[in-house]
């Protein structure tokens, strides 16, 4: 047996190192890093004539001078805020109900419970939102018998329906991290609060936020860039009128072909997102790295 | 003479099968140091959570300061609590961890930070009240919890075993930093330890508790010169046991005989007659050591074993012994004169101790 020199082992490490990282370096090259910097020359773009580009920045002027586009947005970007936080408020009392009320299997069949609906597919999900929301659908019908409405109502397309479901297909991803940061709250912190005289809404304000905070910001990034990044929701609940940004950029893309304005919408929505979440980062005064660790 | 910081009458608990707390009654004087004293699952956690009114009693009634708790919160009683785990916040500055209670209690902001500045001087802390918490050492957390507690003035301080945590030589210290606390403070202290050194050395007075009751309630001077049940003198301090059977009474004083035919003589608590089973405690220190029968204090019965082996620990060294008849343990602490230093296993030995300072007990009936 020959014996390997140290400079060999260390030389085998970093070979191994690198053959680990392969698949996610793959990954994040060929499906996030080409495509985007395909997407960032089509987006500084102008077609002249057929087959004849040159660099331009009209594809980001048409965004700001046709309000359509920079309405929607706004819009979108409102709309996301607001799911976002309501997504918050409704998925709290979830997870705390989870993490510190429930206990051993009650707190997993709860878990359960929140995960369920993911099994089915978001487009049949949605569809069943369509069959319950719809004019001759199951609500209005009962409403109608109820008496409380003398007619059916369309219940769909608009845009209390929407947020409807856009926090149903995040409520998961906001409890999952809430869910954690409160089963590691000491409970006796909660207990020696109380016993200093905090009341119910002190001991959350001073003592459960902020030890969640990390949680609750994980929660509030991935439910807001799924949200913003949302297409088939809007579409389905909101209608084809729901002027969401994503469509939008199906639109050019698809649509009218235009493949450099979609580019250029694109990259829009991801400065938004970016800088919403940067934004909301500041406002809480977390760190990024601290609330990824969550 | 003032009314009871604590009474708690008839007081009772129980989890599904198991009763927790057995219709216990008690008082604590004011400005007085009472410890509960029992192993683990003997319910005095259960008895403190009731005082602190995280649980509600079954059945009876604790008063606090001559007023009844039944129905109050925790945050409206006039008691607080120091953790086990001490349960300080870790998202507050030391400063802001004091200066809670008051907070909840809308005290102003100026005279908040005056107090806990001042509460966190005497308790020796002066200048750390912009530290985090955990900057501190397992010590002065302790007196940041103590001293959070201690700044709401309560008529009781509850203690739940806050030095389980601590290491031998920070505990020991802590031990006599809290009894002096105490006594600057004059606040009515109630400790709930499983360590007997922390409940003699603490406190004014000590109830020993099992399976939800209080087995005698004394001094810590009672409880070990005087334990009134086998559980008390087994429990507290250091003792040797012996199981036998009861034989003639001279006076209060019976004599035992073990199963192996050893004979030994004990003063008698409770009704005992010939033939019932019994044990015996002989405390370590009442036993006296010699080589030969002309060294041992005259009138004593002699007894005689061999050195099983010498457990060196300065002023609380002990000598482990086979006893001749029976071949059981027999621990006996040795002089400070230093006479038996040279002391080695296997070496034969006599001792003897003087019946009226061993005690005998009808045998519990578990037999534990």
């Amino acid at each position: 047996m020959t014996a390997i020199s140290p400079s060999e082992a260390k030389w085998h490490a970093r070979l191994l190192l690198w053959l680990l990282l392969a698949p996610a370096l793959l990954w994040l090259g060929a499906l996030i890093v080409l495509p985007h910097v395909d997407l960032a020359i089509l987006s500084f773009r102008e077609r002249i004539g057929p087959r004849h580009y040159v660099a331009s920045l009209a594809q980001y002027k048409t965004f700001f001078t046709e309000p359509l586009y920079w309405h929607v947005f706004v819009r979108t970007a409102l709309l996301s805020v607001i799911a976002t936080l309501l997504t918050l408020l409704i998925a709290f009392p979830i997870a705390w109900i989870i993490a510190k009320l429930a206990r051993g299997r009650a707190g997993s069949l709860l878990f359960v419970v929140c995960l369920i609906p993911f099994w089915v597919s978001e487009t049949v999900r949605t569809l069943g939102w369509m069959i319950l929301l719809r004019e001759s659908g199951v609500l209005p019908a009962l409403l109608v018998k109820l008496g409380i409405t003398a007619v059916p109502v369309e219940l769909l397309y608009r845009d209390s329906t929407l947020l409807v479901g856009l926090v149903y297909s995040s409520l998961l991803f906001m409890v999952v991290p809430l869910v954690s940061s409160l089963e590691s709250l000491d409970n006796a912190l909660i207990e020696a609060a109380y016993d200093l005289g905090a009341s119910g809404f002190s001991i959350l304000r001073s003592i459960v936020i902020p030890h969640a905070a990390p949680g609750i910001t994980a929660g509030c990034i991935i439910v807001f860039m799924l949200t913003l990044g949302n297409y088939l929701t809007p579409n389905m609940l909101g209608g084809k009128n729901s002027q969401w940004f994503t469509e939008q950029i199906y639109t050019q893309f698809i649509t009218r072909f235009n493949w450099e304005q979609g580019a250029a919408f694109g990259f829009l929505l991801l400065v938004l997102s970016t800088g919403l979440v940067i934004l909301g980062l500041r406002l809480s005064g977390q760190r990024f790295g601290e609330v990824m660790r969550t | 003479m003032s009314t009871p910081d604590l009474v708690a009458d008839a007081v009772v608990k129980r989890f599904a099968d198991h009763l927790a707390v057995d219709t216990l009654s008690f008082a604590v004087q004011r400005g007085s140091f009472f410890s509960i004293l029992g192993p683990s699952g003997c319910g005095k956690t259960t008895l403190l959570r009731m005082i602190a009114g995280f649980i509600a009693p079954d059945s009876g009634d604790i008063a606090i300061g001559g007023n009844s708790m039944r129905g109050v919160a925790p945050n409206r009683r006039p008691v607080n609590m120091v953790f086990q785990q001490l349960a300080l916040f870790p998202m507050m500055s030391v400063g802001e961890n004091v200066a809670f209670g008051l907070a909840r209690r809308g005290t102003g902001r100026a005279e908040r930070v005056r107090r806990s500045e001042q509460m966190l001087e005497r308790v020796g802390l002066g200048g750390a009240s912009g530290k985090r918490v955990d900057e501190l050492s397992g010590g002065q957390r302790q007196r940041v919890a103590i001293a959070r507690s201690l700044v709401l003035e309560p008529t009781l301080l509850l203690l739940d075993e806050p030095l389980g945590a601590l290491d031998l030589k920070l505990r020991e210290h802590m031990k006599i930093e809290l009894k002096q606390l105490q006594a600057a403070f004059g606040t009515t202290f109630v400790y709930i330890t499983h360590d007997q050194s922390e409940a003699l050395v603490l406190s004014d007075h000590v109830g020993v508790m099992s399976h939800g009751r209080f087995e005698q309630l004394g001094t810590p001077q009672d409880l070990y010169y005087r334990p009134q049940t086998p559980f008390v003198a087994g429990f507290v301090g250091a003792n040797n046991r012996i199981l036998g059977r009861a034989g003639n009474s001279q006076g209060a004083v019976v004599e035992v005989a073990t199963a192996d035919g050893w004979l030994v003589r004990a003063q008698r608590r409770g009704a005992i007659s010939e033939g019932d089973a019994v044990e015996a405690f002989v405390r370590p220190e009442a036993a006296s050591l010699g080589r030969n029968l002309a060294e041992l204090p005259p009138g004593q019965p002699p007894h005689s074993g061999e050195v099983q082996s010498v457990l060196f620990d300065g002023a609380n060294s002990a000598v482990l012994l086979r006893e001749s008849v029976t071949r059981s343990e027999f621990r006996i602490a040795l002089p400070q004169t230093g006479q038996f230093s040279d002391l080695k296993p296997q070496e034969k030995v006599v001792f003897s101790f003087d019946p009226q300072r061993a005690v005998c007990f009808p045998a519990r009936r578990d037999g534990a």
